[in-house]
């Protein structure tokens, strides 16, 4: 064999399809290698000869490459461009390699040699699968404070970036009458025959190039071309036309109902130096009409003891590497099987020049071509035997072979083995789309069984042994599938040689692991999941797979299983003496392989993860300096800071302002529905628990909405402005919900009431001028309306003009002051609040903002919805009591009120509290004893709802929740907090003008 | 993500567009403050979350905005049908067994609503 050595010593001159003059320089773990352009980092490395490449979850045991594709469960690696685009856990078979490409280990430490951790590989007695939920029980607090960091230190994968990711992630949805997931022979053929119909095709595969098996199968030919020939110039083909999109590097990575198919497409990830407006990753959402899933099948490893070494690789990827890629895995290469395929790897392999000692068949008397074949090269065929072990710890160094039924052993000098067990079809999307799988008892493998969607599998994935039965079954779907979309056309025939049945082999532990044995002979490589943890779990009572699965955590890394499933269902099944259908197979869940958080959150990140609504006067809010804060989706000025002014001191200054000349509040965002209609009234009274029929025109009132439980639901006033027109007002937040609750209701339960709703929060503004002054500022501005209080007192609503625009001029208070709501068209928002303000000014009105509103309100005992409610408050609770209509036979809540422990006593009412200091002002959300001497836990009798320094009334104020709140008046309460107990005294809610004379004012 | 057709819009449109709300043929009473402990317990807490076939409402929110009935089988989630608000709920048997139902055999017949386990 002839070696070429400046892209690695493992390369092999004249084999594979790489150019030997395109070189890429990478870094592993800070060395400098040397690769080929179209590498794989599996193939670069192993191309190096460097297998050891990991250290395994558990254990610490040194781990190596086991595949050449996205099954791989041992290969992880961290790979970084920078700081914030860094990504743990990808896996080396699928990276490809690019000049600067990053790449270190993990999971080790100090190095990936010598690691320290890998001391639990001898400990591992005491590591037994479900150690987790045993050894660790006691003492119970130890859990969260020792053991589970330890553990969690110990053992894990890669680790997670510290800083936030800067690379861009597209989306696009997609619609097409034919999706075909895999570009191997079936699903090239699939695509090619549905694409001669017409019909729009989209075809992916997450490999870089198209042909799956073709690209390494060498004895195969297809329309007379070698398959990876015909397998390129039909992807070219197929790129040309114009109703098939192709996409590569693509992983269909999630099945959901209506054959809905997420794929993610990794457009930068294998590029040196990615345009700065290149997306790192598209997330497709294909709608397809008809799904053809050629998804091929999966090779199993051998279980035996240290199946696990560096070295120890699946047959098919030792193929991969050599006929693609051009690397020998070693020089010298044992084979370890139970069917035919790995044949043709060992006959490659021998034919480039590779020595291989020893095939371990351990099928007694096979007989096929293969076998003869690799006779005739000279390879020493062993059969009926089985590797018990193999030797070599951060490299496999020897296998030892043995009969099956035990006897001599015999030791064979290696530097790399390939096995295969067999494969199993890849029944994923299958399973995802609810398709129920269904076992194939005489190839012991499951199926494609009942269709739960509008789709069909081809070729391996279903099961179709040989390339010419796998074509025929390809380009029969494609065809009949575009004609059941509507395109009717003729599809070719495909004539195919050569090629391995992809059948037979074995499942379960190999002769040597079996359960007399306390051998580490891996299932599942990725959790460190042995054959003895798996019969462990079946003794400790483990009988379905699935609760064998979390006992073990076989199958649950991020590969799910790919290679370790079956076997895990055969070892599981073995030891229950039951037939493997019978013990089940865990259901496959999306994603088919890890997709990243960037790929999923998309374009919804920071200004563009939540739209912001702000009101007309935004911009003049802003202009002022104010604070804002986020009120659902809502920008609200929070306060308006003048020079020198901390928020304490804005507060405050608007709070006394607002009492004693005037303020000016963007109440924009308060939800308004218009109901109007004949019924609007009746409508209404069903709606809210006071009453409506007799509200007069042009009158307010404060009404209360319940859900059928009784509880409140939202609040507002609600202005009549004809009998057959009501304007309504809900809370900032409740909006939508009260909207959607009306519509409910109006839709469904009364739909013979002849009403409209509409939603017109966002068709006007509201500026609140509230304060003594705030008739004396508004009057100059506005025309066709008598302000006097004769004519329009407290709680109505008029239509006029204001600053020659239209308005509906509530007056109303939510400050306990006299005041005004004016609600003009939102375009208008801005100059009629410039006008105002401009007016107010010389009169000392000052921009108040949301938190001196809270503040005004609860000096008044108002309540928020949602802030002094909580969902499991009555209006009686509320002390609200006056707004229920007590004529009422129906409305929704009624009933709901009626509950018996709604009605009892016990129940926690909202009252004032007072400090007995008054300086100290109460956390909202603290709790409420009697008893502050009892022992903890204490009794809870209430919570601090609302809490605030009220500057107006020269002390701190706040509303509670507590038991019997409204017969402990007076009394003397206690707040028990990390740094003493404070005394309160139960109040009322009213803390300033306790008659309400300022509102007529 | 699910294709709910609309019975106003007559269109199938992306699940998006929709909000799922709640069990269907729930009756109100009309004289619902007169009603009785366990009555109103089952209008207000008690649903049926069967596996099989549900009746479900669903609102048309970004859409036409109306409030319509499905019948979905909740282990596929495939929409049997769909049908507006106020009009009876469809026979189940129907809906599965659209060329082959009898009255020739009554006892075969379902309960209209579907059961755990029925199904
Ligand atoms: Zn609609």
């Amino acid at each position: 064999m002839s070696i070429q050595s400046h892209s690695g010593s493992n390369r092999i001159a004249g084999v594979g399809r790489l150019v030997p003059a395109k070189t890429v320089r990478f870094t592993f773990d800070g060395q400098s290698l040397t690769g080929l352009e179209g590498d794989t980092l599996a193939s670069a490395l192993l191309a190096n000869g460097i297998h050891l490449v990991g250290r395994s979850f558990k254990y610490h045991r040194p781990r190596g490459i086991l595949s050449a594709g996205s099954e791989e469960p041992n290969a992880l690696v961290d790979v970084e461009r920078d700081k914030s685009r860094k990504q743990p856990n990808v896996r080396a078979t699928v990276q490809e390699i690019y000049d600067g490409l990053q790449v270190k280990s993990q999971n080790r430490w100090p190095s990936l040699t010598f690691d320290i951790g890998a001391i639990n590989d001898v400990f591992s007695p005491m590591l037994p699968a479900g150690f987790y939920y045993k050894t660790f029980m006691w003492p119970k607090f130890a859990w969260k404070t020792i053991y589970e960091p330890k553990i969690r230190a110990a053992a894990g994968l890669g680790v997670v970036p510290g800083e936030a990711d800067t690379d861009r992630y597209s989306n696009r949805f997609a619609h097409c009458d034919v999706l075909v997931v895999g570009g191997g022979a079936a699903g090239l053929a699939a695509a090619l025959s549905a694409a001669q119909t017409g019909a729009k095709v989209i075809i992916c595969d997450e490999q870089a190039e198209a042909g799956g098996a073709l690209r390494y199968e060498t004895d195969v030919t297809i329309d007379g071309k070698p398959g990876y020939d015909w397998a390129t110039e039909t992807l070219a083909s197929l790129r040309a036309l114009e109703n098939v999109t192709v996409l590569t590097r693509t992983t269909a990575f999630g099945y959901y109902a209506q054959n809905f198919v997420g794929l993610v497409e990794r457009i930068s990830d294998h590029l040196s130096n990615p345009g700065s407006d290149m997306p790192r990753e598209r997330l497709w959402q294909v709608r397809a009409r008809k799904v053809i899933l050629a998804t091929g099948a999966i090779e199993r490893h051998m279980v035996f003891a240290n199946n696990d070494r560096p070295g120890i690789l699946l047959a098919s990827a030792a193929r991969a590497y050599l006929n693609q890629y051009g690397v020998a895995v070693g020089r010298k290469v044992g084979v370890y099987t139970a069917n035919d395929s790995a044949y043709a790897a060992a006959i490659d392999l021998k034919r480039a020049g590779v020595d291989v000692p020893v095939i371990v068949d351990t099928r007694d008397n096979p007989s096929s071509p293969v076998i003869e074949e690799a006779r005739s090269l000279g390879i020493d065929v062993v059969t009926g035997h089985a590797v018990f072990s193999a030797g070599g710890k951060r490299r496999v160094s020897s296998i030892s072979i043995r009969p099956n039924k035990g006897g001599n052993e015999r030791k064979v000098v290696v530097d790399a083995l390939i096995m295969s067990a067999g494969w199993t079809p890849s029944v994923h999307l299958f399973s995802q789309s609810r398709g129920k799988v269904a076992w194939d008892a005489a190839n012991e493998r499951f199926l494609p069984g009942t269709y739960a969607q509008d789709c069909v599998s081809v070729g391996a994935c279903n099961g179709s042994d040989g390339l010419q039965q796998a074509l025929d079954e390809a380009v029969a779907a494609g065809g009949k599938l575009a004609g059941e979309t509507g395109f009717k056309g003729k599809t070719a025939a495909l004539k195919a040689t050569g090629g391995t049945d992809w059948v037979l082999g074995m499942i379960g532990s190999a002769p040597g692991a079996g359960a007399d044995t306390t051998v580490k002979a891996f299932v599942d490589f990725q959790n460190d999941v042995t054959a003895k943890d798996v019969r462990l779990a079946v003794r400790e009572g483990m009988h379905s797979i699935e609760h064998v699965k979390r006992f073990t955590t076989n199958g649950m890394a991020t590969d799910q299983g790919k290679t370790s499933n079956l076997h895990g269902l055969a070892i599981a099944a073995e030891a229950l003496n039951r037939p493997i259908p019978a013990v089940g197979l865990t259901t496959f869940r999306a994603p088919f392989t890890p997709v990243t958080f960037g790929a999923i959150v998309n374009h919804a990140r920071h200004d563009l993860f939540d739209p912001t609504r702000r009101t007309p006067m935004h911009a003049w809010h802003a202009a002022q300096g104010a604070a804002f804060e986020d009120v659902g989706q809502w920008k609200r000025a929070w306060y308006y800071p003048q020079a020198g002014e901390d928020m304490h001191a804005a507060v405050n200054r608007e709070c006394v302002a607002v009492r004693n000349q005037a303020g000016i509040f963007d109440a924009s965002t308060l939800g308004k529905i218009e109901v109007v209609g004949p019924d609007a009234a009746k409508f209404l009274e069903l709606l809210y628990t006071n009453p409506w029929e007799k509200l007069g025109v042009g009158r307010l009132r404060y009404g209360i909405m319940l859900r059928e439980d009784g509880f409140i639901y939202d609040d507002g006033v609600v202005g009549r402005l004809a009998e057959d027109r009501f304007h309504v007002t809900t809370t900032t937040g409740g909006a939508p919900r009260v909207m959607n609750h009306m519509e409910d209701y109006l839709q469904t339960e009364f739909p013979h009431l002849n009403v409209w709703l509409t939603s017109t929060t966002e068709q006007w503004a509201v500026i609140a001028v509230q304060g003594p002054k705030a008739r004396e500022i508004i009057a100059p501005l506005v025309e066709g309306i008598d302000l006097s209080n004769e004519a329009m007192p407290h709680m109505s609503v008029r239509e006029g003009r204001i600053c020659g625009v239209p308005t509906r001029l509530f007056r109303m208070s939510f400050t306990g002051e006299a005041g005004y709501e004016i609600n003009v068209p939102a375009d208008y928002g801005r100059a009629v609040w410039e006008a105002v303000y401009e007016r107010g000014k010389p009169l000392g009105l000052t921009p108040y903002g949301t938190e001196a509103m809270h503040v005004l309100r609860a000096e008044k005992g108002y309540i928020i919805v949602g802030q002094d409610t909580d969902g499991t408050v009555t209006p009686q609770d509320a002390g609200l009591t006056w707004a229920i209509g007590k004529n009422k036979t129906d409305y929704v809540g009624i009933r709901g009120l009626l509950r018996r422990d709604l009605v009892a006593d016990g129940r926690k009412q909202l009252v004032g509290l007072k400090t007995k200091d008054a300086h100290v002002v109460l956390e909202e959300g603290a709790q409420i004893v009697a008893n502050p001497n009892q022992p903890v836990p204490m009794t809870m009798i209430g919570h601090v709802t609302s809490s605030y320094w009220s500057q107006n009334c020269g002390r701190s104020i706040a509303m509670a929740l507590v038991i019997d709140g409204t017969k402990r008046l007076g009394e003397t309460l206690y707040v028990p907090m990390p740094d003493g107990v404070i005394e309160v005294e139960v109040t009322g809610t009213v803390f300033f003008d306790k008659k309400g004379e300022r509102l007529n004012g | 993500m699910l294709l709910i057709k609309c019975p106003y819009c007559e269109e199938e449109r992306p699940e998006l567009e929709f909000r799922n709300a709640g069990e269907a043929h729930l009756v109100r009473s009309p004289a619902i403050s007169e009603q009785s402990d366990e009555d109103f317990a089952a209008f207000l807490y008690f649903r049926q979350n069967p596996k099989g076939l549900q009746f479900e409402r669903w609102r048309h929110i970004h859409g036409c905005g109306r409030f319509f009935n499905a019948v979905r089988d909740s282990v596929s989630d495939k929409f049997l049908t769909v049908y507006k608000a106020g009009e009876p709920r469809p026979d189940v048997e129907t809906l599965l067994n659209p060329e082959t139902v009898s009255d020739a055999e009554p006892a075969k017949k379902r309960a209209p609503r579907a059961k755990k386990g029925e199904l």
